[in-house]
């Protein structure tokens, strides 16, 4: 008795010896392929930060309205966070591929869709940013023409255009990163109907008198209105 | 003939300028949809050649901007014959009229070019462009505009005008006084539709990288005015007359910032080493009177001015913020809450802070170029409105007083900017 349980022990101890021993060398491949990753991102980091102040991004992020945000949330600026992004998703994406060396059953399969899932997030990454631009871009000429022209509230046309803009945009970004596409697609349906809705509604209710006065400039000839510009610039 | 002009000037332009050979004098017409002005004006054209140039070979080029309202034809079919009668003066030379359409909507770049190039082609001694909306247009000023090259050796001639005190306040209040602080010249009309410029200008010109460097599509007239002064071009100023009044829209400001600051901000990149080095500002040679003024009085809606800029200085705040300093920014919000008419005061100073910052921030392109000369618009509202309290009741000479104390002060302030350019990024 004592004999066959000392020898289940040794046969255990055995074979744990023997898995550990086939086990080492995919951990330590795994941990060289960590620390390689973290050279290669590191170098990614730094060349795409000098590249990035280079072209100036941080100030096509300001125009974009970015920066603002970051500043808000207490963080650094749009150069460093891009920086910072890139090296964790170059790094992760070597320890994943350390991981799946380990041949741990089950994982292999979700390190397959992480790696598809990355130029999704990367096309997702340029929408957002791009479409924040546009909107900071088309909301400050919105402002700009209605102060110009005298528009009663511009701000309110420009938030307008801006919402409508940053809807739009966020309901591609969700539809890119396939994040609940139904959900997204009526989401985005009711609040942009919503708010055409609401628009309709307040210019026809709350804008009557504004209506009619434009009309009637615009149309309606007969008193001429006492304007500054008959004072010719030029 | 070079291989570049062909290709921007069709082939029955080529062959019309062909045909009339080389000529003396160019008058240069651009137009668009000018048929009830432009037929008057040609007959002043050839009046004006027939009473000052007669022994000289002369063609008017008439560069149409897609007219719907027959004004090339106005142009074509004038004859000189129409003028001889009333003027009984005979021209010893076939005076040429030719038109070309340069495109189908108007483009005062293009119309230009055409006509530099047309003048190119004739080696033109002497050339002018006369406006196609001057109605008060005389005989004369074909002669102030064209004798000193012709005769003097001068290179450009811009314009001087009798003017109402309170017209052109674009051009007394930044135009004038920036080009002169920076340039160095006394040149009143540095954007005019009419004025005069010799064949090796416009040649010189014409080579310049203006035409591609995205800065084209409006105020190249300035343009042409800064490249005489940088390429040390012999220039002086002529005065023709009474200014016609144009009336102009609320909406008519933005354009005409367009062309007159927008092209003077986007000259001070590439014409940096040559105003940078300049300090204070010398006369330009002038024939004729001085600019006068006249004191007609006018009604102003004053109050619609301080609202424009009330509501602009706090709507903008944002895009003031990318633009203007801190200090600048808060002196314009003070103002703005200014309760009282009568306290309502943008001074000068203020004002050629404000205006260098925004061609500071231009330079550094802190947002998009055209909303930063957009957003000039109400904060010009305001200090217009400050000018004309300053005047309202002002004589001839107080107003011209007032307006050389804004000069020195743009004067005065210029190192600000060059502080600010320096410090660019």
């Amino acid at each position: 008795m004592r004999e066959m349980i000392i020898s289940e022990l040794s046969q255990a101890l055995h074979e744990l010896v023997r898995g550990f021993a086939h086990f080492l060398p995919r951990l330590i491949v795994m941990l060289i392929l960590a620390f390689v990753g973290w050279v290669i991102a590191y170098v990614a980091k730094v060349v795409l930060r000098s590249l990035l102040r280079l072209i100036k991004f941080d100030r096509l992020s300001e125009n974009a309205g970015a920066s603002q945000l970051l500043t808000k949330a207490a963080l650094p600026s749009a150069t460093e966070m891009l920086s910072r992004f890139v090296f964790w998703v170059v790094w992760l994406g070597f320890i994943l591929l350390g991981v799946s060396v380990l041949g741990i059953l089950g994982l292999q399969q979700q390190i397959a869709r992480f790696f598809l899932f990355l130029p999704r997030l990367f096309v997702a990454m340029f929408i957002m940013f791009f479409g924040l631009l546009a909107a900071s871009f088309f909301s400050r000429a919105a402002l700009l023409a209605a102060v110009n022209a005298n528009v009663p509230s511009p701000r309110v046309l420009s938030l307008a255009v801006r919402s409508i803009i940053i809807v739009f945009v966020l309901s591609i970004v969700f539809e890119e990163l396939g994040l609940a596409e139904q959900t997204m697609l009526v989401a985005f349906g009711i609040v942009f109907g919503a708010l055409m809705f609401g628009l309709a509604i307040a210019f026809g209710v709350g804008g009557r008198g504004l209506a009619r006065r434009f009309l009637e400039k615009r149309f309606v000839r007969g008193k001429k209105e006492e304007n500054e510009d008959e004072l010719s610039p030029l | 003939m070079k291989l570049a002009e062909e290709s921007y000037l069709s082939d029955d332009f080529l062959r019309q300028l062909i045909n009339v050979g080389e000529v003396d004098i160019l008058v240069g017409l651009p137009t668009h949809n000018n048929a009830k002005t432009i037929g008057s004006i040609v007959q002043t054209i050839q009046s004006g050649i027939l009473r000052g140039f007669p022994r000289e070979r002369a063609v008017i080029i008439n560069a149409d901007g897609g007219s719907r309202d027959g004004t090339p034809e106005l142009v074509t079919g004038g004859s000189i014959d129409d003028v001889r009668p009333a003027s009984n003066l005979y021209a010893l030379r076939t005076l040429h009229a030719i038109s070309t359409k340069y495109a189908s909507s108007p483009a005062s770049e293009v119309a230009f070019r055409t006509i530099l190039a047309a003048a190119e082609l004739l080696r033109a001694k002497a050339c002018v462009v006369m406006s196609p909306e001057s109605a008060n247009i005389e005989p004369e000023w074909l002669s102030k505009l064209l004798r000193p090259i012709y005769r003097d050796g001068f290179d450009l001639v811009t314009p001087t005008y009798r003017r109402h005190k309170l017209e052109g306040l674009l051009i007394t209040n930044l135009l004038y006084p920036m080009t002169r602080a920076l340039y160095g010249l006394r040149i009143r009309e540095a954007y005019s539709l009419e004025f005069g410029f010799s064949g090796r200008l416009g040649s010189q010109f014409l080579e310049q990288n203006v035409w591609t460097d995205g800065t084209e599509g409006s105020g190249v007239e300035l343009r042409f005015t800064l490249a005489a002064i940088t390429g040390r071009y012999r220039i002086c100023q002529s005065f023709l007359g009474e200014k016609d009044h144009i009336e102009r829209r609320a909406a008519d400001l933005v354009p005409a910032l367009r062309q007159t600051v927008g092209a003077l901000f986007s000259a001070l990149d590439p014409d940096f080493p040559v105003w940078s080095a300049v300090a204070g500002s010398q006369p330009v040679a002038s024939t004729g009177a001085n600019q006068e003024v006249l004191l007609t009085p006018v009604r102003v809606n004053r109050k619609r001015l301080r609202e424009m800029f009330s509501t602009g200085v706090a709507e903008l705040e944002s895009v003031f913020q990318s633009i203007l300093s801190p200090p600048t920014l808060a002196e314009l919000q003070r103002i703005a809450r200014t309760g009282k008419e009568e306290e309502f005061d943008y001074p000068a100073e203020l004002w050629v802070r404000t205006v260098y910052e925004f061609a500071a921030s231009y330079q550094k392109s802190v947002i998009s170029r055209d909303h930063i000369i957009q957003a000039l618009a109400p904060l010009f509202r305001g200090r217009v409105f400050t000018f004309l309290m300053e005047n309202r009741d002002a004589s001839a000479n107080d107003v011209e007083n007032n307006i050389e104390g804004l000069c020195l002060e743009f004067e005065r302030l210029k190192p600000y900017l060059l502080q600010m350019w320096k410090s660019r990024e």
